[in-house]
């Protein structure tokens, strides 16, 4: 049958690539070419909530709301928003001139269905989804959320910049069920890039096109919100698996940006004058050492605060990113420099203090259980943390097995239940971008909804109580006031531990400028001069 | 002759289902879960378990067994858990960037290794001889990355005279193909210059003390005559061996050089498939691998015969 859609889609982008070859001689059509993190092998950021896949939605597809760089939530594709004074009606209304890049309209269907499918998968969504009653379409630009009850996260959730992300998706598309991938000819989006599908050679390249029908904001862009105005007419992500071959390449301008290079590789790369490095996340990540809480000796939350006694940040640092420009001690949970920054309840912890943790354990009556501590060999960022939690545990009293694997043998090992020694685990360590665990609702470690919970599945129902708490308030003092007491309690009550800050800069050439400080590496305002 | 190559061709059949049942339970022996790989590192244990169920990981082993092998039958390798496409495609995609680096390496190692490797036997112990000796065990010792890296440094970096990394189909434009294979075909093709020019060395140094040597020359025939129809025709069959041995090597080394040189050939899809756990793609990728090995022997065989007319099958 024929699908106009895909047609459309398919001469539109025919038509802006062809666009670019009919530019007046003298006039080249600007490239820029980036090797990001990863390859991009899967084009649905709501089926995985890989970061790779939510950097691409941002390329492809536009959200309601928009975070900006001071963590403020802006409206992005709606134009106008309202809450009822009983705080039970949202009602949001599209901007004008919003249209899908195969050129039909954004309709408010597209939005209710795109919303009902983010939900379906993520955890800030099915938050959110328990409150809702309904979602009702007003008009083609018009809809209402309306909410069993007040709920102080909406336009947080509409907004939440990292995976995974509620981008709007036309309503076919966002009718695929949440489990099935979407299909590539799918890939239509309002955002402002076109992905080229005939284009896309997995283990070689992506590409894009500036979308010639996006209509940016008139506001400035600032953080994921703002005006996005293209600046170059074609972006690549070139995959390049090699990290010398990638900074080889940079050097000689064979590509314009490394999203991700080695610490090891930034003085080496910062010597280059024609290479500059930009932190374009200023929030940037936080280690974290995660506890299996269905086994011993983690299920005793006093072991576990032994544990959190016993770590020292800078240990973690110096051994992982190692220059001190690009990391922090930071014991706030929610991330130093952000609005639910707060180090209350944080005084006795984190400090290294091995003799007060061996005393700790030996109150909480640790019987020697060995500590099965997955080790990630792999990646680079991750590889020497697992020892000096070896390290910094075995000094408290801690008898600990590490077990050396691959990351994807520690993912999937992970999601298992079963016991330490017969397959499971009781510990390992992971990073996070800090703009994933601004609070507690949206930092899945936080979660103590017991079989709800991320891997290591704590339950804990005074977690979960000012959780919800959190959720319901609106008013951003409560919130923090709410932030405070449950860090206070999760101090001695811990589901995971916050072990560092550390900044992951990009490297670009001299000649790549306007990069916007976000959390997600996003391509628009960027020029190449 | 026809009847031993049909025989060699039926012999791959078990070959294959050997290996098939091999690479199958092999995968579901590893430990790694493909499903969480896809579902990322916000994912919940439910949402895993959805991935598993759709990709249909949940199945008894005998039973996706079944499956794979009903469609492997009708010809059909599966779709990537990943990718949205068949393996049929990703490897119809990969295979010219490794087919180009394989062909272009084996024509720059035999065509320098061969006549290396004569010079130097027919220079015994002179300083050329040495110093293709030194080559040798210089080029075979190194590891091909590091070869790469100090060839992108000098040719790319310093000098600019080529680019560092990326692969230009041949169709597209054949001198920007040219400019992106020669590094990582001087790369890959020096263990093999090593390799070839030793064999042939000896080889040809065997020979040399024949009889029949004696007698070519003392029928006042050339030197150059001697060395290339008498001694390096009776000398063939060893460095055949070693050159078809070579090619098989050559599938272990294009995944490094292809990851060095950012070539999206079927050596960096084998790793890609590996590191994520994409079972339909890697048991597709060493099969085909098993087919390739399986010809080339093949080849060769047939090839003694065209070089040693006493080897009859």
């Amino acid at each position: 049958m024929f699908d106009f859609r895909k047609s459309a889609a398919a001469l539109l982008a025919a038509a802006a690539v062809g666009t670019m070859g009919l530019m007046p001689a003298g006039v080249q059509a600007q490239t820029l070419k980036a090797v990001m993190h990863s390859d991009v092998k899967i084009l649905d950021p709501i089926w995985t909530t890989a970061y790779i896949q939510r950097n691409f939605g941002y390329m492809v597809w536009d959200t309601l709301f928009a975070m900006d760089e001071k963590f403020e939530v802006k409206p992005q594709m709606v134009d106008k928003y309202d809450v009822s004074a009983d705080k039970l009606t949202w009602t949001f209304t599209l901007r004008d001139g919003l249209v899908w890049s195969d050129g039909t309209p954004v309709t408010s269907d597209d939005c209710i269905a795109s919303i009902k499918r983010w939900a379906a998968k993520d955890s800030m969504g099915q938050k959110l989804m328990a409150s809702v009653a309904s979602l009702e379409k007003v008009d083609d630009k018009t809809f209402k959320m309306h909410m069993k009850e007040p709920y102080g996260l909406v336009l947080e959730s509409l907004g939440k910049p990292s995976s995974n992300v509620p981008f709007m998706m036309p309503k076919k598309t966002a009718q695929t069920s949440p489990d099935q991938q979407i299909k590539v000819e799918d890939v239509i989006g309002s955002g402002p890039f076109i992905f080229i599908a005939n284009e896309w050679k997995p283990g070689e390249k992506v590409v894009f096109v500036k979308n010639p029908k996006y209509k940016p904001r008139s506001e400035p862009a600032s953080g994921l919100a703002g005006g996005k105005v293209v600046k170059v007419d074609r972006v690549e992500w070139i995959a390049m698996p090699d990290v010398q071959t990638q900074v080889a390449a940079l050097q000689n301008g064979e590509i314009d940006m490394i999203e991700s290079p080695g610490h090891d590789l930034l003085p080496l790369l910062s010597s280059d004058k024609n290479i500059k490095l930009f932190n374009s996340n200023p929030t940037g990540n936080q280690y974290v050492f995660r506890f299996n809480t269905l086994f011993k000796p983690f299920d005793n939350p006093k072991i576990r605060h032994a544990a959190m006694v016993a770590f020292s940040q800078e240990e973690f640092l110096k051994a992982t990113i190692g220059d001190p420009q690009w990391y922090k001690v930071c014991k706030a949970p929610f991330i130093c420099g952000t609005p639910l920054a707060s180090e209350e309840g944080m005084k006795d912890v984190l400090n290294g203090d091995s003799a007060k943790a061996k005393q700790l354990l030996k109150d909480a009556g640790y019987d020697g259980t060995p500590v099965v501590l997955m080790h990630s060999t792999d990646l680079q960022v991750l590889t020497n943390l697992a020892p000096v939690a070896k390290a910094q545990l075995e000094r408290a009293g801690f008898k600990v097995d590490m077990v050396s694997m691959d990351w994807q043998t520690l993912v999937a090992r992970r999601a298992k239940k079963d016991p330490p020694d017969k397959g499971g685990w009781n510990a390992f360590l992971t990073s996070w971008l800090a703009a994933d665990v601004l609070n507690p609702v949206m930092a899945a470690y936080f979660n103590a909804g017991c079989e709800k919970a991320s891997f290591g599945w704590p339950c804990d129902t005074t977690i979960e109580k000012l959780r919800d708490a959190f959720s319901k308030e609106s008013d951003p003092a409560k919130q923090k006031q709410i932030v405070v007491e449950l860090q206070k309690y999760w101090a001695e009550n811990p589901t995971h531990v916050h072990v560092g800050q550390w900044y992951q800069p990009m490297a670009l050439r001299k000649n790549i400028e306007g990069n916007l400080s976000a959390p997600v590496p996003v391509f628009w305002n960027v020029s190449k001069k | 002759m026809l009847d031993f190559i049909a025989r060699r061709l039926v012999s791959i059949i078990p070959v294959l289902v050997v290996v098939a049942l091999f690479v199958f339970f092999m995968l579901r022996l590893t430990p790694g879960d493909p499903a969480a790989v896809i579902a990322g590192d916000n994912a919940t244990s439910d949402q895993i378990a959805d991935i598993r169920e759709k990709l249909g990981l949940n199945l008894p082993i005998w039973q996706q067994f079944g499956i794979w092998l009903g469609n492997m039958l009708q010809g059909n390798f599966g779709e990537s858990f990943f990718f949205k496409k068949t393996v049929a495609e990703l490897i119809a995609q990969r295979l010219e960037p490794t087919l180009a680096l394989s062909v272009c390496t084996l024509i720059l190692a035999v065509s320098t290794a061969v006549p290396l490797g004569v010079i130097a036997a027919y220079r015994q112990g002179s300083l050329l001889d040495r110093v293709v000796m030194g080559f040798s065990v210089l080029g075979f010792s190194m590891p091909s990355f590091v070869i790469g890296y100090c060839l992108i440094y000098v040719f790319a970096i310093e000098l600019g005279w080529l680019p560092v990394q990326g692969y230009t189909r041949i169709g597209v434009d054949f001198w920007s193909f040219l400019e992106r294979i020669i590094l990582p075909s001087v790369t890959l093709g020096i263990i093999y210059v090593a390799l070839i020019a030793r064999i042939t060395r000896a080889s040809i140094l065997e020979v040399l003390n024949e009889d029949y040597i004696r007698t070519a020359r003392a029928k006042g025939l050339s030197n150059r005559v001697v060395l290339m129809r008498h001694a390096l025709r009776n000398a063939a069959v060893p460095i055949l061996t070693v050159i078809g041995v070579g090619i098989a090597l050559l599938i272990g080394g294009a995944i490094v050089t292809e990851s060095v040189f950012g070539l999206p050939g079927l050596g960096r899809l084998t790793v890609e498939a590996v590191l994520s756990r994409d079972f339909p793609t890697i048991q597709a990728v060493i099969l085909l691998f098993s087919v390739v090995y399986v010809l080339i022997n093949l080849l060769i065989d047939i090839g003694y015969t065209i070089f040693d007319p006493r080897i009859r099958y």
